[in-house]
């Protein structure tokens, strides 16, 4: 059995591409190269020279001896938080951007939650001189403004999406119907293994890297290239898809998926699409989401933008809904705790989506010869208002 | 025989397809504008189903599905609303939405729901052609449903063939490559991609929808169409408040030409 993607466009019964025709013309010419251009190998030299020097890639895989000692284990910790732009983010647009050149595509443009993937388009369209436009729901650009000003310094347009409950699920369909509105000029980078089929392969193929490395990077520190357990935060669930690709079929490594639980699971106000969620569509692919039982798309909660969807990517829904992965859902409050615990503990800020991750380690089986890598997606200085407000309602207790 | 195809076959020009989303401005007005349209000459009624994430739709239709889902619209009170209005009304019905809707009603059950309360056809703009000719051609027929797929200016020759092997009812032209109610003109670009798919003597009739608005642009689109739809539009016209016989009447007399443009 595999775990990626089959010649249909699908992971089990999850994925393919539902999508008005206005939109079929540049997907199905996707679906028909991606791997063709990415395979290339001038594409991938290409690729490859901007991840090491522009990127700023491998990243590390640190050893985190004080979080192992505490939790009775062993801890790596992958340094995505270490990339240019601050997250994993920038692998697949840097993979993007060149295909887009590649099949003469002008204009750019993006959907963006957290603002970390609308930061790592605007910067390789600034590195490329294209234009870019990223679509931001109007609540998120309140709660993200450093990414809104980053964005804004590297030249791109931050249009608000005022539709819907103006987050991430309402950027994204702006985006795409920008698309359909500029079919012939515009590229749509998207920014998780979300969206119709290529995209989550895809972005999953972009973001491999970081699984790649871990092979290389554990053997050379453990002696195996497989951990027994990766742990990632997952909203779309890029970062995931990037950890666990090189081990999707490697049954002996466990796969921990964590989910924003908001402010509890059946509090109503949450994110965690894998309890939540029925099958359904939306954003133009199959998979799990949250959704009332007339299928209207429902709102979801989570302190953390980027983990603010109320969709799954449809590899994780097929991981998931197989049994191949374990979803773990953590509260704003665990993932809070968690992020001041790590930064005190290792010295590293979190961003708030990663911090999810390092929650997830209350909440899992491991016994003391295991090795764990934690994904550590982003760093936390886009979330230091929330983290400090936190820290002051502590003081105040 | 459904009330499409039997349109189709007493009418083959000029056909004026409307529009509206369900429950919008009122959650009772469904039925009201339905009979409406049909007192005032409308050939066929597209009915929307609101819907929270509608891709392929401008800010009009956006905010009449907001609009209606607020005031609770689902699609048990739209299937009673069409049953209720069967009673009184053979105008066809086709039934547009999104497939997430369709999924989570069961999808055999709705085709069979559709086809129990008077519902002539579908046009579901996210289901895949391939998906459709697979999972459910068989029950779509099987109830007696027609579906009309899309093409745009983009379509390619050989997808529009298969579009119109797999349409029945009509296909559904989308006048440019653009979301419902951009803009609302018919320009030269577009008068070309016309006559290239008339040139194709597709065997399924055709309605051009998208950017049609006005008596002028109506008229247009039925050169090279069997007729055409009109949504956005017509949502603009209805009032948000009162009641919406008299705006309806007023707006398909003006399409027809029947009165001025100038109100």
């Amino acid at each position: 059995m595999t775990y990626k993607i089959d010649p249909r466009g699908y992971y089990g019964e999850f994925g393919g591409a539902f999508i008005p025709e206005m939109l079929y013309p540049n997907v199905e010419y996707l679906r028909k190269n991606y791997l063709d251009i990415i395979n290339e190998p001038a594409f991938q030299k290409e690729f490859r020279a901007l991840l090491k020097d522009y990127v700023g890639r491998p990243s590390p895989l640190y050893f985190a001896k004080r979080l192992s000692a505490q939790y009775k284990t062993n801890i790596f910790l992958k340094r995505e938080d270490l990339n240019h732009t601050g997250a994993h983010k920038i692998n697949n647009t840097i993979g993007q951007i060149l295909l887009a050149q590649k099949i003469g595509k002008k204009r750019i443009i993006a959907e963006t939650g957290a603002g970390q993937h609308g930061v790592a388009t605007a910067t390789v369209c600034a590195l490329m001189g294209i234009e870019c436009i990223v679509y931001m729901g109007a609540i998120d650009i309140k709660r993200q403004a450093p990414n809104v000003a980053r964005m804004r310094m590297l030249g791109a347009k931050v249009i608000p999406a005022i539709s819907g409950s103006q987050t991430l699920k309402d950027a994204t369909n702006e985006a795409i119907r920008d698309w359909i509105n500029n079919p012939e000029e515009t590229h749509y980078i998207i920014g998780s293994v979300v969206g119709p089929h290529p995209y989550p392969d895809m972005v999953a193929l972009f973001q491999s890297v970081i699984s790649e490395e871990m092979q290389w990077q554990l053997k050379e520190q453990t002696g195996s290239p497989d951990p027994d357990i990766i742990v990632a935060c997952v909203g779309g669930g890029s970062n995931a898809a990037g950890a666990y690709y090189h081990y999707l079929d490697k049954e002996n490594v466990r796969l921990v998926a964590v989910e924003a639980a908001g402010l509890g699971v059946d509090s109503g106000e949450s994110a965690a699409t894998s309890v939540l969620g029925t099958k359904g569509v939306i954003h133009g692919s199959r998979t799990l989401l949250m959704q009332t039982e007339d299928g209207q798309i429902i709102e979801p909660y989570s302190i953390s933008a980027g983990l603010d969807y109320p969709g799954i990517g449809p590899m994780h829904a097929h991981l998931i809904d197989s049994g191949r992965a374990e979803a773990v859902s953590v509260t704003d409050k665990e993932a809070l705790d968690a992020a001041f615990h790590l930064t005190r503990i290792e010295g590293i800020i979190p961003a708030l989506e990663t911090a999810h991750a390092f929650a997830a380690l209350d909440k899992i089986k491991f016994s003391e010869k295991d090795n764990i890598v934690v994904n550590l997606s982003g760093r936390g200085d886009k979330d230091l208002e929330t983290y400090i407000k936190y820290l002051d309602e502590q003081v105040d207790k | 025989m459904n009330r499409i195809n039997r349109l189709f076959q007493n009418k083959n020009k000029d056909i004026l397809n409307i529009y509206f989303t369900a429950g919008y401005p009122g959650l009772n007005d469904t039925e009201k504008i339905i009979l409406a349209l049909e007192k005032s000459g409308a050939d066929l009624i597209e009915l929307g189903m609101p819907y929270s994430d509608p891709l392929a739709d401008g800010p009009t239709i956006q905010e009449s599905g907001q609009v209606a889902l607020a005031n609770g619209m689902t699609l048990k009170t739209l299937f009673n609303q069409v049953q209720s209005v069967r009673e009184s009304s053979e105008i066809p019905l086709v039934l547009m939405g999104y497939f997430n809707q369709v999924m989570q009603y069961g999808e055999e059950r709705f085709f069979k729901k559709c086809a129990e309360v008077g519902i002539d056809g579908l046009i579901l703009p996210d289901l895949p052609m391939d998906v459709y000719e697979s999972d459910y051609k068989k029950m779509i027929e099987d109830n007696g449903l027609t579906i009309s797929f899309l093409i745009t200016p983009q379509t390619s020759e050989e997808r529009i063939i298969k579009t119109d092997e797999l349409s029945n009812g009509f296909v559904y032209m989308v006048s440019r490559s653009s979301i419902t109610g951009a803009k609302s003109d018919i320009e030269n670009q577009q008068i070309e991609y016309f006559n290239r798919v008339n040139a194709m003597n597709l065997q399924t009739p055709k309605l051009i929808g998208f950017g049609i608005s006005s008596n002028e642009t109506f008229t247009t689109a039925c050169q090279y169409a069997n007729g055409a739809i009109i949504g956005s539009a017509f949502i603009k016209a209805l009032p948000k408040e009162g009641a919406v016989e008299s705006a309806v009447e007023g707006f398909v007399e003006r399409i027809l030409g029947k009165v001025s443009n100038v109100v």
